[in-house]
């Protein structure tokens, strides 16, 4: 027996609360959140520190005062949603299979569908570090979720793996509650964090940053005992004779986070090569219609208020193709990522759907004082300076569309 | 006093132990790791293979010929999968297609069905195999198996009908009596009419403990890559290549569970615990594979395991009974796992020459089905769910596995006591996020189904502890 | 001569600062603002979970509401950790006053209704 929801929103993390809220701000009201944890908010719940909320909320806030502030706005609109709840499958006719222990396997039948499905780590087996198969040694998320959720120490001696602000982060939460952290290593020559975890994290508590480093092999018989730890040169090529062995009993792996979408996947949904997440276009609709993506679930966002404002412009957007205002003729602009960019988002943008055109993309690598330059088929059209432009930071541009034609749509970046 | 004492849990011994279950004997099965199918059965290619391999007039060649027809049904009693997808054996220039009329002679003198195709019909049934392929041999009765669910499987049933199994137990000493022989471990002394030696990389040693005539196992490595599911299509037969002087080749392969499997290298290691993976290994791996395929979905690669073969210097199966019931099982290196339904056989009839064999009232010969509740239809589920809400509390994302499936596989004979026991019977952890997700989850449902701490609930054997201590000086009292 | 890498922008400037609280390095006002502030009372924010009764979860993120002496941090966990709260709390209730007189509360950052 079918049930039916104007909207399914998947995954009640930040994307998926900004997303429902949004859609209910524009006028539909028949709307499901199904969130697989046992309560809303997402990975925000185990992200106990400071630093969220600055561009949102004008100041800084911990991961669970963030996911209240939506909890709250949430809970003041007739928005239904079910914990504890996986979503199963989802079909191309938007049909959602979820299954809880209170509803049982039950399949809705939506008019649209938000995936907001967040991202999941980058595992050891995924980057071959060779070694030993033993316990001790898996995600700094996955160590964060047993400390701050749980309440367990998942060990007292502990190297990391991987120099981005959830390694930063996980080094600085397992000294304060007491192992010793040896060290922080990064196969590049320069840290994907913060330079504030950098300073409180590491160098507060004289956490040593080896950079140019990565982890050569694990040793343990049941759990860890050693990493051999390498130096590598710019051709990440092991240098002999610059090993470093490290007696532990943890080894946390910081090493990338990447969108996760079973759910997509398996029904065939085009995924982008360089974000792994679904192409979309301005409306964030993926190539199936009625079905959208927005936050991690799409690319791997660094602050958590540009995943509001993403989940947010997907429920806009999704209210709008319910309505059947998702209809204007095809003018297309192609993006394009050239020298230096590492992706574009979104992929295509029908200028009649938009007022103007906001796109975000990431530099394939650090540039200090450059331009960046937008170019409408073949010819520049903008030329914009930027002090700093680093991989770690998603940038947006918005762009007036009275400069705007259907075309392709370049963006690379320029020496000063 | 038991009439049968089984040293080793492994396919081989987990076989043997289903064989006898049969009759009315006192059976001890005594295993040192945390589980069944914890070494050399629980790391390996998972190939029932066809039996064209071997050398003719062997042991290997004989058993494993009458091993693969036995599976069907066994697979079928047990509910444990088994797919004969075929294999496909690849030559790509002169040196491979020699070999390859070699072992098509082998074929022929096994007794094993085959057909030659030339370089069209090998792409016709299989897409994906490589643009170099000049000629190959397919083998149809060649299949896959999920080897973890074959020794759970073959051991609950046993287990079933009275078998005793002891984990964590290793075998320290053997002394031969007048009638019989006393096995001494690191917990207790016990006695039996026959000692069955089925300790795989460890059989010499066992061996060693009461045999004057001394045996060696050198252990083999093979390390493997696994890659995740996905929705394009790939492989679906197992590919083979042939040994030339450029190595012994690898295998391309589906698994059971929709993953694939590639690999294994081939080195001799100094010690017997050498499970380790390196990069130079699957590097030639990959090397080796572009021999069967253009294509490798790397982007898919989610694990690296390596596992050992016994290896004996005869490089044959080695079955003997050197003193009076002391029955060894040596060298039981590829294809061990696809002989094993034969290799108990043996076991068997070398068994009833020295015990009366009587048929046990009450037998049980199928053990109760897994509820696989993800190839359910959406009926046969919600009735499911309304006995047990249990089956629609999902814990495993990846593969899709519920509460009520990992309860059930604690708690069913030879059951889950460690995060990779659940991992081996129902797959959580064995998916895209290797336990990111799932195993807070798994680990909680273990610690109440088992009545322990959650930060005693162990990944595999003792000293495996993923949890350190909860915080805050506090105990754990939430149970 | 003490060096500091600069917090306040992605730039991380290099800062340094001699014994008269003079600073180069910086690119800015704010930079040259941060590295006096570190050379003479550096202060941090401490978060950090705390033991809880309730129905769905074992523990509760807490923060100081305003930033303590960086030196006092590990006296500041000490305080934390030997709290043990009940539910019902309330997002931002205060659980500890005036932690070690530092002039900051510990405060709840989560709401646990039962």
């Amino acid at each position: 027996m079918m049930i039916h929801y104007d909207l399914v929103v998947i995954g009640g993390g930040s994307a998926g609360l900004a997303a429902a809220i949004s859609a209910y701000d524009q006028g539909i009201r028949k709307i499901i959140i199904l969130e697989k944890d046992p309560y809303l908010g997402g990975i925000l719940l185990q992200c106990i520190h400071n630093g969220f909320g600055l561009h949102q909320f004008k100041t800084e806030m911990s991961g669970p005062e963030y996911a209240e502030k939506y909890i709250e706005e949430l809970k003041t609109r007739a928005i239904e949603y079910r914990t504890t709840a996986m979503v199963l499958k989802i079909t191309p006719e938007l049909e959602v299979h979820y299954s809880n222990a209170n509803d049982g396997y039950q399949i809705i039948k939506a008019k649209a569908i938000i995936c907001a499905t967040g991202c999941s780590e980058r595992t050891r087996g995924a980057i071959s570090i060779p070694g030993d198969r033993v316990a001790g040694v898996m995600t700094a998320g996955q160590a964060q979720r047993y400390l701050n959720i749980e309440g367990y120490m998942v060990g007292k001696k502990v190297f990391i793996l991987g120099s981005g602000d959830i390694g930063l982060i996980m080094a600085r939460r397992m000294v304060l509650e007491g192992a010793e952290v040896l060290g922080v290593a990064e196969i590049m020559p320069y840290s994907n964090g913060l330079n504030r975890n950098i300073v409180q994290c590491l160098q507060d508590y004289h956490i040593p940053l080896y950079l140019h480093h990565t982890v050569k092999k694990i040793i343990g018989k049941e759990r860890v005992e050693k990493i051999i730890l390498g130096e590598v040169d710019d051709n990440f090529q092991f240098i002999p004779g610059h090993d470093k062995e490290f007696v532990i009993d943890t080894l946390l792996l910081s090493v990338g986070l990447i969108p996760s979408n079973p759910l997509l996947e398996n029904i065939g949904i085009a995924i982008h090569p360089k974000t792994k997440g679904p192409i979309v276009d301005e409306s964030l609709q993926t190539s199936i219609p009625g079905i959208f993506a927005c936050g991690n679930g799409l690319h791997v966002h660094d602050l958590v208020d540009f995943v509001s404002g993403e989940g947010e412009r997907a429920g806009i957007f999704a209210s709008r193709y319910i309505k059947g205002e998702l209809q204007a003729k095809q003018e297309n602009l192609i993006l394009e990522a050239k020298n230096g960019i590492s992706y574009i988002m979104p992929s295509k943008i029908n200028l009649n759907h938009v007022d103007q055109v906001l796109l975000s993309f990431r530099v394939a690598k650090p540039y200090l004082n450059v331009y960046l330059k937008v170019s409408l088929n073949g010819k520049e059209i903008k030329k914009i300076k930027k002090l700093y432009l680093l991989p770690a930071e998603m940038e947006s541009l918005v762009l007036n569309k009275d400069i705007l034609q259907a075309g392709t749509l370049t963006l690379e970046v320029l020496d000063a | 006093m038991f009439d049968v004492i089984i040293i080793g849990a492994g396919v081989n011994g987990a076989f043997v132990a289903y064989r006898l279950a049969k009759y009315q004997l006192n059976v001890l099965v005594i295993e040192k790791e945390s589980d069944v199918a914890n070494e050399t059965s629980g790391a390996n290619s998972a190939i029932i293979h066809s039996g064209y391999d071997p050398n003719p007039n062997t042991l290997k060649a004989k058993l494993n010929v009458i091993g693969n027809r036995l599976y069907d049904d066994i697979c079928h009693d047990l509910d444990v999968e088994f797919k004969r997808i075929g294999s496909i054996t690849i030559a790509c220039n002169e040196e491979e297609i020699a070999v390859l009329d070699n072992l098509t002679k082998n074929a022929i003198h096994n007794k094993v069905p085959f057909t030659i195709l030339d370089e069209h019909q090998v792409r016709e049934i299989e897409p994906f195999v490589t643009t170099k392929a000049k000629k190959a041999l397919f083998a149809p009765t060649s299949g896959i198996i999920n080897p973890f669910e074959l020794c759970v499987g073959l051991m609950e049933n046993a287990m079933d009908n009275g078998v005793k199994l002891h984990l964590e137990e290793e075998v320290k000493h053997i002394v031969n009596l007048e009638k019989g022989y006393q096995v001494i471990t690191n917990k207790e002394t016990y006695q039996a009419k026959i000692v069955v030696n089925a300790a795989g990389v460890f059989a010499d040693e066992i061996n060693n403990m009461v045999n004057p005539h001394q045996e060696k196992i050198i252990p083999r490595k093979g390390e493997y890559m696994v890659f995740d599911h996905f929705t394009e299509p790939y492989v679906t037969h197992t590919l083979f290549s042939v040994p030339t002087s450029r190595g012994k080749g690898v295998l391309v392969t589906p698994s059971t569970h929709g993953n694939y499997l590639i690999g294994p290298s081939s080195i001799f290691v100094g010690e017997k615990d050498d499970e380790s993976t390196s990069k130079e290994t699957l590097n030639e791996v990959i090397e080796q594979a572009y021999r069967l395929v253009d294509k490798i979905p790397m982007n898919h690669l989610i694990r690296q395991f390596a596992g050992l073969r016994a290896y004996h210097e005869s490089n044959d199966f080695v079955i003997n009974q050197p003193i009076p019931g002391f029955i060894n099982l040596l060298g039981m290196q590829s294809p061990g796992l696809a002989s094993a339904p034969a290799t108990s056989l043996e076991v068997e009839a070398m068994v009833k020459e020295q015990l009366d064999l009587v048929d046990k009232e009450n037998y049980q010969k199928t053990r109760r089905p897994l509820y696989r509740l993800n190839k359910k239809t959406l009926a046969e589920r919600s009735k499911l769910i309304k006995q047990n809400p249990q089956f629609a509390n999902m814990i495993c994302r990846c593969e899709q596995i519920s509460e009520g499936e990992i309860v059930d596989a604690i708690h069913r004979n030879c059951g889950a006591r460690t995060v990779k026991g659940v991992k081996k019977r129902v797959r959580p952890g064995f998916g895209k996020c290797q336990g990111g997700f799932c195993e807070p989850l798994v680990m909680k449902i273990l610690a109440r189904e088992l009545n322990i701490d959650m930060n005693d609930v162990r990944f595999n054997n003792k000293g495996s502890y993923i949890l350190k201590n909860k915080t805050k000086g506090e105990h754990d009292d939430t149970l | 001569m003490r060096k500091f890498i600069c917090i306040v922008c992605p730039k991380g400037c290099h800062l340094e600062v001699d014994d008269q609280l003079k600073v180069t390095g910086n690119s800015c006002k704010r930079g040259e603002t941060y590295g006096i502030s570190e050379a003479t009372n550096p202060v941090r924010m401490v978060t950090s979970t705390v033991k809880i009764k309730s129905e769905l979860i074992t523990r509760l993120p807490v923060r100081t509401d305003q930033p303590i002496p960086k030196s006092r941090i590990f006296d500041v966990m000490a305080e934390i950790n030997k709290l043990e709260v009940t539910a019902p709390v309330a997002i931002k209730d205060v659980l500890i006053a005036n932690v070690l007189g530092l002039g900051s509360n510990i405060i709840a950052t989560r709401t646990v209704e039962k």
